[in-house]
């Protein structure tokens, strides 16, 4: 393959799983899991 | 057996005491050479007239005291800190951890030593040589293996979202300085670049730009993410947006370099890649800053009595307005009027003394009187007194270098009716004169609040003692 085809490849496939990273953290805003790691700060001290 | 178990169950803050304080000590002496710089500017005379103090020699260790010593302090001390905070277990190594210390205040005086005497690279933010460079590269594979080790032995199943910025940190930085520092040795202080050219000039930028983004940036946000929810005692604002805020940051930063080289001998497409990149940071930049300052959504009073909480929350309103600047003077035709002048100077002290200098010192207020079994500051008036110089002489500072700067580009292009240049190059120096008297008045008081930290420091410490902390039994569930 072509070293420019890698390279397009590279950003897109970036540009694909930085989308799906922002809709799966959305999704999950009120989750129990997000409320834990928000409050692991205060776990202790 | 049952002593063993007892030593193990205590966190290791002796490292982070002792980098918390040669972080403040450091703060101290990086400003004063900033200071001694900014003199020589007004009255050239101050150089002495001799090759160690002269402005080519200083600058540079100014820079590296201020960035690798204050700034690098700070964040060792912070990650320690946090890694272990949030994971709820000892550092991985209490000799890796020693060593990351006493590897980094020998490279730091190295670093004192080796500058004034000119040895050089001449590489900006990478000037020292190489043998000091292997040092570096030595101490920093340490420090990556004691905080990802951390990290591998945690007690709780979630990574809290300021030991990923601190994690994107060290490895981002581990990655710029081994490419950065390739050269071959010509003698033992004395080398030449494994780049050339152009190549070289982008190699340069593309460290340069991304010091600022992973150094200077990544690291700080580390710290927003664990100590403005501390101090403010609330959650941070929203951890999906902290998510997509390292995610966004992470996938962008690395591009934007070439913004340093507008109309050079760079590719053109090269430039207007690192612009718009460049233009595409804004949006993680802002959401970070305000899931940081929403944090205080509710508890806005605290502001009024808390001068810790103010220093954070300022850092915040300063890493907004240089993460806007910053984009905006990466568009070429700004770049025209700007590059060159002092208003880059302004900007990158916008985000230096504003951003990174207040978030560290806001974060060390709350860190000092803990390590020595104190419930806050030998002084909180002095905390009071310290903030008030550090905003009056931050915003002396970039206004001065703001009026300088447009006005010096604005006479460099400024041109007479038959197209000869309307300005010689000494009226441009002649005329900042008064701009660079209030700058260097603005860095005086920056020192200044700095020094009355260290006496605050050195109070708070001396009226305490060093405790150590019992790692907590009941293990969290998150």
């Amino acid at each position: 393959m072509e070293v420019n085809t890698l390279r397009i490849l590279f950003t897109v496939i970036s540009f694909v799983a930085f989308v799906a990273i922002a809709i799966w953290a959305w999704r999950n805003r009120n989750s129990s899991q997000f409320k834990d790691a928000q409050n692991l700060p205060f776990d202790q001290d | 057996m049952q002593n063993a178990t007892v030593k193990a169950a205590t966190y290791n803050d002796t490292v982070v005491r002792q980098f918390s304080i040669m972080a403040v000590v450091w703060g101290v002496v990086g400003t004063l050479m900033g200071v001694i710089i900014a003199s020589q500017l007004v009255w050239p005379e101050l150089n002495l007239g001799l090759p160690f103090t002269s402005f080519g020699r200083l600058r540079p260790l100014h820079t590296n005291a201020v960035i690798f010593a204050f700034g690098g302090c700070a964040l060792f001390a912070t990650s320690y800190y946090v890694v272990q905070r949030t994971c709820q277990t000892r550092l991985f190594s209490d000799k890796l951890s020693a060593f990351t210390f006493w590897g980094w205040q020998a490279v730091i005086v190295a670093a004192a030593i080796s500058l004034p005497l000119g040895y050089t690279q001449g590489k900006e933010y990478g000037e020292l040589e190489w043998p000091i460079d292997i040092l570096i590269a030595l101490v920093w594979i340490a420090y990556a293996i004691n905080f990802f080790g951390t990290i591998g032995i945690r007690k709780v199943k979630h990574i809290y979202v300021a030991n990923w910025f601190y994690g994107a940190f060290i490895l981002a930085v581990a990655l710029l300085h081994i490419v950065e520092s390739a050269a071959i040795p010509a003698g033992w202080m004395k080398s030449y670049s494994a780049y050339a050219g152009v190549q070289d000039a982008m190699v340069q930028w593309w460290y340069g730009h991304n010091a600022v983004g992973f150094f200077l940036t990544a690291g700080f946000l580390g710290m927003m993410y664990y100590f403005v929810p501390k101090q403010a005692e609330r959650p941070v604002y929203s951890y999906s947006l902290s998510i997509v805020h390292f995610w966004a940051l992470i996938f962008t930063y690395m591009w934007a370099g070439p913004h340093h080289l507008h109309y050079t001998a760079l590719p053109d497409w090269t430039q207007s890649l690192g612009m718009v990149l460049s233009l595409i940071l804004f949006a993680p930049s802002w959401g970070g800053m305000i899931n940081g300052i929403m944090t205080l959504s509710g508890a806005w009073h605290k502001l009024r009595t808390d001068p810790i909480l103010r220093f954070l929350i300022v850092s915040l309103s300063f890493y907004g307005m240089s993460t806007f600047e910053g984009p905006m003077m990466a568009i070429k035709t700004v770049n025209a009027l700007s590059h060159y002048t002092d208003w880059t100077v302004g900007h990158v002290h916008s985000g230096a003394l504003g951003w990174v200098g207040f978030v560290s010192i806001g974060s060390l207020y709350f860190l000092i009187p803990r390590l020595f079994g104190q419930k806050q500051m030998y002084s909180v008036k002095a905390i009071e007194v310290h903030f008030w110089m550090a905003t009056i002489g931050v915003v002396l500072y970039i206004a001065a270098l703001w009026i300088s700067g447009v006005m010096e580009g604005l006479m460099w292009r400024a041109m007479n009716a038959d197209g000869t240049l309307a300005y010689t190059f000494v009226e441009s120096v002649k005329a900042k004169f008064p701009y660079y008297f209030t700058r260097a008045l603005g860095g005086f008081l920056y020192m200044t609040g700095l020094i009355i930290m260290l006496w605050n420091t050195i109070k708070t410490a001396t009226s305490g003692k060093p405790v150590t902390v019992d790692v907590p039994a009941v293990v969290a569930h998150a």
